[in-house]
């Protein structure tokens, strides 16, 4: 039990640096929501039950223009299709979990979480309670979008944009990524994604996520072989 | 219940059920094993789909160019998180960079 607790306090204080930048996206994000006419129990709601920055942000902004409600279901549902590819992701590392785990695990399988998590189950070690450590990081990613989207209904406070919070998500992302290229596969699935990515950047929702990272997933199998 | 609600629920099922998705097939069925070796690369290549667009089109606008303050700090940043291996000395750097850069031009 002593082990499960320290993963998951590993968890939280991997998680930290994330939220330098997730915080100010909430506060945003609550500020917009109101501003597209939501009340403020549905702007929190939003944020607990849809659980997706890039999904909220584009949901508040189709709600202001009065969208359709079935047009707004699909575009959250594409713009959260990427999601799609963390699960199959972390699904060898849970495999084990019983269901209600599992449950748990998926509702916090958002970005940032995911990215955390994931190099953890590639570390080397051999811990057994590596789930304790996603729960972790999970959970403090959750409590500080309930809390910064709170600050932002409430208080309509945000941070200023010259400060540059947003970026610490970018640079956490390539301290997680850089470690990772170990090989020349690896490399060369990051390049190609890279590319692919900001060639594709015109696709609506996200798309040039999934398109990018299909082509960096099939670069590296086919230079694996090589 | 109005739409506001109506869409809220229906997506944050089907958001679950994304996220769930995987985690629930593979357990049922064996995946080729291409697909098992292909899972490696997921991280590797969602995260630099997500980043290179953030270093190279700040804005949604393309510049490669030493004007592009966030994409100079992200290259110092790369080469802290390669040569420290650890997040918090990667965002303090990439900060300070960016800050300071920031400031002068």
């Amino acid at each position: 039990m002593q082990t499960a607790k320290i993963e998951f306090f590993h968890g939280i204080k991997d998680e930290l640096p994330i939220l330098v930048g997730v915080i100010p996206f909430g506060m945003i994000y609550g500020i917009l929501a109101l501003s597209a006419g939501l009340s403020k129990a549905e702007a929190q709601a939003m944020s607990v039950i849809v659980f997706a920055g890039s999904a909220q942000f584009m949901l508040v902004q189709l709600a202001a223009v009065g969208t359709p409600a079935l047009v707004m279901i699909i575009t959250g549902f594409v713009v959260n299709l990427r999601h799609a590819l963390y699960s199959a992701s972390v699904a060898p590392h849970v495999q084990k979990l019983n269901p209600l785990w599992k449950t748990i695990l998926s509702y916090l399988l958002t970005d940032e979480a995911y990215a955390v998590a994931i190099t953890h189950y590639y570390r080397k070690d051999k811990s057994r309670y590596k789930h304790w450590y996603f729960l972790g990081a999970g959970l403090a990613l959750w409590t500080s979008w309930q809390i910064s989207t709170a600050v932002g209904v409430f208080l309509g406070t945000q941070v200023p944009p010259s400060w540059s919070l947003d970026f610490t998500l970018a640079l956490t992302f390539i301290a997680l990524l850089i470690p990772s290229l170990k090989d020349h596969p690896s490399l060369l699935a990051a390049i190609s994604a890279g590319a692919v990515a900001v060639l594709t950047a015109g696709l609506p929702y996200k798309l040039n996520l999934i398109v990018a990272a299909i082509i960096g997933i099939v670069v590296g199998l086919w230079s694996e072989k090589k | 219940m109005n739409a506001i609600w109506l869409t809220m629920f229906i997506l944050g099922i089907l958001t679950f059920g994304i996220r769930l998705s995987f985690i629930v097939i593979l357990d049922r069925w064996q995946a080729p094993p291409i697909i098992q070796r292909s899972l490696r690369f997921v991280p590797i290549a969602v995260l630099s789909a997500i980043i290179v667009p953030e270093l190279v089109m700040p804005g949604g606008i393309l510049n490669i160019s030493p004007t592009n303050l966030r994409l100079l700090t992200g290259i110092v940043a790369m080469l802290v998180a390669w040569k420290t291996k650890n997040i918090v000395w990667t965002i303090v750097a990439g900060m300070g960079v960016l800050l300071v850069l920031q400031y002068f031009f």
